[in-house]
């Protein structure tokens, strides 16, 4: 059997801060503590820890999903029935602003959901092991983003009561949909990476539903029954698993990297200064990398703290991991956005001129600043030190700033581009935010709480996986050093 | 099972270079910059008023706008000529590919950019891709008037209600009626036989209408004066729309 998976890396983080004389077993012990996959504990009582996670529930959690209902019923349902039971002027839109809010926060969510496949179909192709424990919850952030985009797009358009009308469905009124049309694109491309991606999600699932199935009585058990589709776990099952696991790692990547690049279509292909850019499409999967990834390490930092036997799953380890894939991808990130700029300006385009200096010293300029700061100064400076990586607050802050740049970076993008045309009698200044900004905070409440009773219902962490990880690492000794050695299980 | 009927298909077929049906020369020469149009134009097409604030935030939704703009710095300032621009019926136009639902086509009778109110669903994505930002959108029921105010729509022209884009047509109402008038005569549509709100109204001539594709009418003339020149020409959208520009009046502007 071939041995492709890399060994983890060695700690001598802390090495020097142990008196001298304390024997092998003392780094031995560290390994232990710092790695995952080098710590493990009986499956049984693994599994007991998962299922206690789901099925206890502290007073608290149900004041904050109560809390988060209710602005979900209010900010989100209440305000959009609103709007539709009165019209789009309740927005900041208008004239030339046609687009605002809700495009940018239909390519907000849209960006956050990237992430949910990006960490675990790619980092699975590529067997990184500090995958392991958040998988899950990546891809459940892939699934909950992508309703709340499309509750944005829904609350975009002029008549959403139509919105089956762009559905490519044959009819009596024989009329069609125009696959012409950017926005068709973006709608068959959304949908297919919302069906791939939750498909993506229930596979590695079943087995973990199967081990809940199984410990578990009541309404439970019965809906688990229904789930894990007759999982037993027998040697056939597991083989046409992996099959389809691999099967579907593989043809879910370049679904991911086309769908960001059709929603930059969106503007790419319109003729407009500022959005015919050819370098769109890689911007935009690298900046819905971004804010994806750091959406990753919030959430990762949220389950560990507030769930109940989650700081045996998640350790420093992953933080230190995303940490430093954050940390790349803002290079990247800084890499495209230059290239973009630098030749839209050079192009000399009067127009495209006009926009760059509105972006930078109009009225939103600071807007502009800000999105540069913490999209790359912040990153940059805080995620090359080891310790602020590992440190949860520090790299929850940096998320946190990271997709409040990349939400600024939609917001140049879309209204304050917007601001500037080729009819420079229409060239707008002044922009107002409306009813969008309660249904964003609705749509954030919703994506929360969606977190929340998910974590009540299935296994956020992939308990199958880490005990598969677990078995393929070992600790082996070379003479009295100790040595991580990973063999492939398959 | 039944045999669907064939759907039709319709999209933009135009050629390069070809010359419209249809088409508008507007002398800013002439043009006074006194709104008639616009309030014409309001007037024969249902476009309605959408009160102070609204039209103070960018919601105006009048079809024709007088442009005027300032060159160079202050005080060194100079008052370009008055610009009336509306839709320019582009023969390529940008915003009916962009569109999901084919609610903004092309017609091959009249040769005209139509806007098809009850099929749009309001993605707006028209009026993004449209350079010359002539589209308006109902941001709200502005047409709601009550009673005896709602009696001075005309009866020729769709009232819009919330959520739909709309724009000039040329009038279409009144190239529909000019038509029917000259089949039942057993002739072609001819020169004064369509005359459009704004070129109606307008008191020094400055908006003529006729028929591009006869070289003989005062329109085709007008377009191929060595004044004329059409907005944005470099985007490749064919408009329909000549404007004249820089005869003995420009120098008295």
């Amino acid at each position: 059997m071939a041995i492709s998976a890399s060994a983890l890396p060695h700690s001598h983080a802390d090495e020097h801060a142990h008196p001298a004389g304390h024997g092998v077993s003392d780094h031995e012990a560290e390994l232990r503590k710092e790695h995952l996959m080098l710590d493990p504990k009986p499956r049984g009582e693994m599994n007991a820890m998962v299922m206690d996670s789901m099925t206890s529930a502290s007073w608290k959690f149900w004041v904050v999903a109560g809390i988060l209902a209710a602005i979900v019923a209010v900010a989100l349902f209440g305000a959009w029935g609103y709007m539709i039971s009165e019209g789009l002027y309740l927005t900041g839109k208008n004239r030339p602003g046609y687009w605002s809010l809700f495009l940018v926060h239909t390519v907000f969510w849209i960006g956050i959901s990237h992430a949910g496949t990006f960490v675990s179909a790619l980092l699975r192709v590529f067997k990184v092991e500090f995958r392991r424990p958040f998988t899950r919850a990546a891809e459940l952030m892939t699934t909950f983003a992508l309703a709340q985009a499309g509750i944005q797009i829904f609350a975009h358009m002029g008549r959403v009561w139509l919105a089956y009308w762009m559905f490519p469905i044959p009819n009596q009124r024989q009329l069609w949909v125009n696959f012409q049309s950017p926005l068709m694109w973006d709608f068959l491309a959304i949908n297919t990476y919302l069906l791939s991606s939750t498909m993506y999600l229930f596979l590695p699932l079943i087995p973990d539903l199967a081990m809940a199935r199984d410990r578990s009585t009541g309404w439970r058990k019965s809906v688990y029954r229904i789930l894990a589709l007759g999982f037993r776990g027998t040697e056939s099952e597991w083989a046409h698993l992996r099959i389809a696991l691999n099967i579907f790692a593989f043809a879910i990547l370049p679904v991911m990297f086309s769908v960001h690049t059709i929603v930059s279509w969106d503007f790419a292909v319109a003729m407009r200064p500022g959005w015919s850019s050819t370098i769109f499409g890689p911007y935009f999967v690298v900046g819905a990398l971004q804010s994806g990834v750091a959406a990753v390490g919030m959430v990762v930092i949220a389950i560990r703290y507030t769930m109940k036997h989650m700081d045996y799953f998640i350790r420093k380890e992953h933080f230190d991991a995303i940490g430093k894939l954050m940390l790349v991808i803002s290079m990247g990130w800084a890499y495209f956005f230059f290239n973009d700029y630098m030749i839209q300006w050079y192009g000399g385009d009067s127009f495209t001129d006009a926009l760059l200096h509105f972006h930078e010293a109009g009225p939103g300029g600071w807007i502009w600043f800000m999105m540069l700061i913490t999209n790359v100064a912040i990153p940059w400076l805080v995620l090359w030190n080891k310790a602020w990586r590992r440190n949860p607050w520090i790299l929850f802050s940096v998320g946190l700033l990271i997709n409040v740049g990349m939400w600024a970076e939609r917001y140049i993008i879309v209204p304050v581009s917007l601001q500037i045309n080729r009819m420079p009698f229409f060239w707008g200044q002044e922009f107002k935010p409306g009813i969008e900004v309660p249904i964003f905070v609705g749509t954030v409440a919703f994506f929360i709480l969606l977190y929340m009773l998910a974590s009540k219902f299935i296994p956020l962490v992939p308990v199958w996986e880490v005990q598969e990880g677990q078995m393929a690492h070992s600790i082996r000794k070379y003479g009295k050093e100790p040595v991580v050695s990973v063999a492939e299980l398959e | 099972m039944a045999i669907l009927p064939k759907i039709p298909e319709y999209k933009a077929e135009w050629k390069e270079g070809e010359e419209g049906r249809w088409g508008v020369a507007v002398d800013m020469d002439l043009c006074t910059g006194c709104q008639a149009c616009v309030a014409a134009c309001s007037m024969e097409n249902n476009v309605p008023f959408v009160g102070e604030h609204d039209a103070g935030y960018g919601r105006q939704m009048a079809w024709i706008r007088v442009e005027r703009l300032w060159e160079g710095e202050y005080p060194e300032v100079k008052a370009t000529p008055f610009q009336p621009v509306m839709c320019q019926q582009c023969g390529s136009a940008p915003c009916e590919s962009v569109c999901p639902v084919f609610a903004t086509v092309h017609s091959e009778a009249e040769n005209l950019n139509l806007q098809v109110y009850n099929r749009c669903v309001g993605t707006r994505y028209c009026a993004n891709n449209c350079p010359y930002v002539a589209r308006v959108f109902n941001w709200a029921d502005y047409s709601n008037y009550p009673e005896p105010l709602s009696n001075h729509f005309n009866p020729d022209v769709t009232v819009r209600r919330r959520g739909v884009m709309e724009k000039c047509t040329f009038c279409i109402q009144r190239i529909h009626k000019a038509e029917d008038q000259a089949k039942s005569e057993g002739r072609e549509v001819g020169e004064g036989d369509v005359i459009p709100a704004c070129a109606q109204a307008c008191p020094a001539d400055a908006i003529v209408f006729g028929r591009l594709d006869d070289p003989e009418s005062k329109v085709s003339k007008l377009s191929k004066d060595k004044r004329a020149m059409h907005l944005l020409e470099d985007l490749g959208t064919q408009p329909r729309v000549s404007y004249l520009k820089g005869g003995f009046h420009g120098n008295l502007g």
